[in-house]
C-alpha cells in the first residue's frame, strides 16, 4: 500500500516535472488510433465470417474473400492489431510515469511503432494469399514470425531499460510488466517455431496448446492486470486494498497459468497423465484469480458509486466481473465431463469472446475513454452520451452473444453425442448464429459511435464542454446520461 | 525476492515459464521420440491411393495437364503436400477437426478413435487436431465419399448438402468446371485422411467398423441407442 501511495505522489510530482520529456503523448495517441482501426477491421472480419454461417456470405466464390482467411484476420487482428497496439500505447503512458524515466530511446519507439504496423499488415496480406501457419492464434505466416519476434524483443528492451534504471522497490504493475516482457518473447518463439521446425504430431499439439494459452495468460493477462493496478488506484484516488493479495495474485498466476496448456486438447492422443495435470492447474488458477478479484473489489469499497458516475471505472470493473466469470467457467469446462459435450462446439467460441472482448477489450476501451481527451488536449468529450451508448451496446451485445453461443454449444454437443445427422446440428444452430450476427452488429455500432466521438472531439477540441475530470465527481458527463 | 526486479525476471519470467515448458512441452515431446516422423515421400511410397488413380481416369485431360508424368509416387506426394497447404491456408482446420475422441459416441459416427501414432508425419506438423467442428471430423474422411461427390462439394457445397454452411471454393476449378491443380490436390488430401487404417476403405458406409454415412448411422442409431446409454455418461 505504501508503494501505491508513493507511486501516486510520484505521479503528482511528475506533473511538475517537464512531462513531455518523459511521456511522448503523440506515440500513445498513434498507438490508440491504429488499435481502434484494427479493432474495427477485426470486428468487421468476424461479422463477415458470421454471414457464412447464415448462407448469406456476400463475397462467395471470390478467392481473396475466402471466409476462412478472414477468420484468421479476425482472431489475429484482435490479438496483434487491437490488443497489442493498445497495450503498447498504454505502456508508453504508464511505464515512464511509474519509473520517472523515459523509455530507452524515442526513435526506437517510433521505429517499433511503424515496424509493428508493417508486421500486422504483412500478416493480413499473408492470410489473404493463403500463407497461414497451422498454429491457432499464431497463424502469422512463417516469413513474418522472425520479424515479429525481433519486434517483441525490441519492445522488451525499450521498456525494461527505464524499469531497471528506476531505484527502489517496484510497484505491482511493474512486476507484471517485467514478467510479461520476458514471457511474450519466450512464448512467441516457442509457439511459432517449435511446432513448425522441430516437432510434429501429438507433441506439437501440446506445444500449440501451451502457446494458445500463454498468449492469453502470459502476454495479454499480465499487461492487462498491470494496467489495472495502475489506472484503478489513480482514478479512484485510493491505494490498492491489500499488498499481500497483490503478491499472491501475481505469483499464483506466474506459477499456475503456464501449466494449463494441454487443457486445450483433452481426450486427444496426448498422454492422459499430462491432461490431468493441466486440468488440476487450471482449477488452481481459479483460486488465484479469486484473490485478485477480491483485492480489486476491496479497493473500490466505499467508492462503489463511481461505478455509476465514472465511465472508465465502469469499463474496468465490468471487465473484472467478466474476468471472474470466464475463470469460473474455466474451472468447470476444463473437467473431462464438460469436455465430452462442449469441446469443438460454440461454447468455446462464446468463452473466448467473453475473455478477449469482455475483459481485455473492455479494459482497453476504458483506458482509451480515460486518456483520449488528455491526449487530444480537449477538456472533455464531444458527446459524452455517445460514450455511454458505446458502453451499453458493447456490454449488452457481448452478454447476449455469450449466452447465445454457450447455449448453442450445448445444443450442438448433445446433438453430436446423440448421433443426430450432422445436418441436424447445423440446422439447430442456425437461429443461434443469426442472433450471434445481430449482437455482433450491435457491438460494432457501439464502436463506431466511440470512434466518431473521438474524431469529433479532436475536431472540436477547443469548443467541447469541459466534462469533469474522470475522477469520480458525480458531474462526470457520461454519467449524466446513463 | 518476491518484489525485486531480478526475482520477478528470473523466477517468474524465466523460471516458471521453463518449468511449464519442460512439463507441458518437452515431456510429451520425449514420449514420441521412438516413433519416426514420416515424410511425404515415405507416405507416398506406402502406396498410391485408389482415389488418386480414379481422379486420373475420370479427368484424363486435366490430370495430364497438371501432372504430365501421370500417376507416380512423386505426383501423389506433390498432390498431398499442396492439398495440406490448402487445408491450412483456407482455414479448413478452423471448421473441421482431425481427431476422433474416445467419448460422445464419436467412434460410432466416424470410426476408430485417433491414436498418437497416426500423427507422426510431416503433414501433421503442426498437428491439425482442430479447434471447432462446424463441419464433421475429417480424420476418417478418406474414401467415405466418391471423387465426384467432392468435385461437386468443393465447387458449391449446397449442391450436395443443401443446408451446408461450408464456403464454396470455385478457385479449385478451371473455367470449364474441372478440378485444377488445387482441386486435385485438396481432393487427394481429404481422400488420404484415414487411409492408413487397416479398416480402410469405408466406402459409402460399408467399412468394417460399421456404417459411416449419415443415413446408415441414423438407421443404426435406432438399434444402438439403448445399448450405448449405459456406457456413455
Ligand atoms: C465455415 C466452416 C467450414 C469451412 C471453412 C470448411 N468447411 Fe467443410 N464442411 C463444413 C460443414 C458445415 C460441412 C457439413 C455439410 C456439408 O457436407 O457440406 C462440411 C463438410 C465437409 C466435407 C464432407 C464431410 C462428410 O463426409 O460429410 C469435407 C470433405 C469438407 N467439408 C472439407 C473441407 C475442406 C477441405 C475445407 C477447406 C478447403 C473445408 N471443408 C472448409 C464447414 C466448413
Amino acid at each position: 500500500m505504501t508503494q501505491a501511495s508513493s507511486h501516486q505522489s510520484s505521479a503528482a510530482q511528475m506533473n511538475a516535472v517537464a512531462r513531455d520529456s518523459l511521456v511522448d503523448t503523440r506515440i500513445v495517441l498513434a498507438y490508440f488510433s491504429v488499435s481502434l482501426t484494427f479493432m474495427l477491421i477485426a470486428m468487421l472480419a468476424g461479422l463477415l465470417f458470421s454471414l457464412q454461417f447464415l448462407q448469406i456470405y456476400p463475397f462467395a466464390g471470390i478467392e481473396f474473400f475466402s471466409p476462412g482467411r478472414w477468420r484468421f484476420i479476425h482472431t489475429a487482428g484482435v490479438a496483434f492489431g487491437f490488443i497489442a497496439n493498445a497495450f503498447l500505447g498504454a505502456l508508453h503512458w504508464s511505464v515512464p510515469r511509474l519509473t520517472l524515466k523515459p523509455v530507452l530511446d524515442k526513435r526506437l519507439s517510433w521505429f517499433i511503432f511503424f515496424a509493428w504496423q508493417a508486421i500486422v499488415l504483412a500478416s493480413v496480406v499473408g492470410f489473404l494469399i493463403g500463407h497461414a501457419q497451422a498454429v491457432e492464434w499464431g497463424e502469422t505466416p512463417v516469413w513474418v514470425d522472425p520479424v515479429a519476434l525481433l519486434g517483441l524483443i525490441l519492445v522488451g528492451i525499450n521498456f525494461l531499460s527505464p524499469i531497471l534504471k528506476a531505484p527502489g522497490p517496484m510497484y505491482v504493475t511493474l512486476w507484471y510488466f517485467i514478467a510479461a516482457f520476458v514471457w511474450t518473447v519466450l512464448v512467441y518463439a516457442m509457439g511459432n517455431f517449435l511446432p513448425e521446425y522441430a516437432v510434429g504430431g501429438a507433441a506439437s499439439g501440446a506445444l500449440i496448446g501451451l502457446y494458445i494459452h500463454d498468449l492469453v495468460g502470459l502476454f495479454v493477462t499480465p499487461i492487462g492486470w498491470g494496467l489495472m493496478y495502475y489506472f484503478v488506484p489513480i482514478i479512484l484516488k485510493k491505494p490498492i486494498w491489500s499488498h499481500g493479495l497483490s503478491l499472491v495474485g501475481f505469483w499464483g498466476l506466474a506459477f499456475f497459468y503456464p501449466l494449463n496448456g494441454i487443457h486445450h486438447f483433452l481426450y486427444s492422443p496426448i498422454p492422459m497423465f499430462l491432461q490431468y495435470g493441466a486440468v488440476i492447474s487450471t482449477i488452481a488458477v481459479e483460486f488465484v484469480v479469486a484473490t485478485v478479484i477480491i483485492n480489486f473489489f476491496g479497493t473500490i469499497r466505499h467508492k462503489g458509486d463511481m461505478l455509476r458516475t465514472n465511465l472508465p471505472i465502469r469499463w474496468f470493473y465490468i471487465g473484472m466481473v467478466f474476468y471472474f466469470t470466464t475463470c469460473l467457467q474455466c474451472a468447470f469446462q476444463v473437467t473431462l465431463t464438460f469436455q465430452k459435450i462442449i469441446h469443438f462446439s460454440d461454447w468455446v467460441v462464446g468463452h473466448s469472446h467473453l475473455v478477449m472482448f469482455g475483459v481485455f477489450g473492455f479494459w482497453i476501451l476504458g483506458m482509451i475513454t480515460y486518456l483520449m481527451p488528455r491526449l487530444l488536449g480537449a477538456s472533455g468529450w464531444y458527446r459524452p452520451s455517445w460514450n455511454a451508448w458505446h458502453f451499453w451496446l458493447s456490454g449488452i451485445g457481448l452478454l447476449v452473444m455469450f449466452f447465445d453461443l454457450t447455449v448453442a454449444g450445448l445444443v450442438q454437443g448433445f446433438a453430436w453425442r446423440g448421433l443426430a445427422l450432422w445436418e441436424e446440428s447445423v440446422i439447430a444452430s442456425s437461429p443461434f448464429w443469426l442472433l450471434r450476427m445481430i449482437t455482433g452488429v450491435a457491438i460494432i455500432v457501439g464502436q463506431l459511435l466511440f470512434i466518431c466521438n473521438i474524431v469529433m472531439t479532436a475536431i472540436h477540441k477547443r469548443t467541447v464542454e469541459p466534462t469533469a475530470e474522470p475522477s469520480g465527481t458525480p458531474a462526470h458527463g457520461a454519467a449524466a446520461t446513463t | 525476492m518476491f518484489e525485486s526486479k531480478s526475482g520477478v525476471f528470473l523466477i517468474a519470467g524465466i523460471g516458471f515459464f521453463s518449468l511449464s515448458f519442460l512439463v507441458m512441452g518437452v515431456l510429451p515431446w520425449t514420449m514420441y521420440l521412438d516413433q519416426p516422423e514420416l515424410t511425404v515421400e515415405e507416405i507416398a511410397e506406402q502406396g498410391i491411393l485408389h482415389e488418386f488413380v480414379d481422379l486420373a481416369e475420370r479427368f484424363p485431360k486435366q490430370f495430364e495437364e497438371q501432372y504430365p508424368g501421370g500417376v507416380t509416387t512423386a505426383s501423389f506426394a506433390e498432390a498431398l503436400e499442396l492439398g495440406h497447404k490448402i487445408y491450412v491456408g483456407e482455414a479448413c482446420w478452423h471448421c473441421h477437426s482431425q481427431q476422433v475422441r474416445p467419448v460422445s459416441n464419436e467412434d460410432l459416427r466416424w470410426g476408430p478413435v485417433s491414436h498418437a501414432r497416426e500423427y507422426q508425419n510431416v503433414l501433421q506438423r503442426p498437428v491439425l487436431f482442430g479447434t471447432r467442428r462446424v463441419g464433421p471430423d475429417l480424420a476418417r474422411e478418406g474414401a467415405r465419399r466418391s471423387n465426384d461427390w467432392h468435385v461437386a462439394h468443393f465447387f458449391k457445397p449446397t449442391i450436395v448438402a443443401p443446408t451446408s454452411v461450408m464456403p464454396e471454393y470455385p478457385w479449385f476449378y478451371d473455367e470449364d468446371g474441372y478440378p485444377n491443380k488445387r482441386g486435385f490436390a485438396i481432393i487427394t488430401y481429404v481422400q488420404w485422411l484415414g487411409s492408413w487404417l487397416v479398416e480402410y476403405p469405408y466406402y459409402q458406409g460399408e467399412g468394417p467398423a460399421g456404417p459411416t454415412t449419415d443415413d446408415a448411422i441414423n438407421q443404426r442409431r435406432a438399434g444402438t441407442q439403448t445399448k450405448k446409454k449405459e456406457t456413455d455418461f
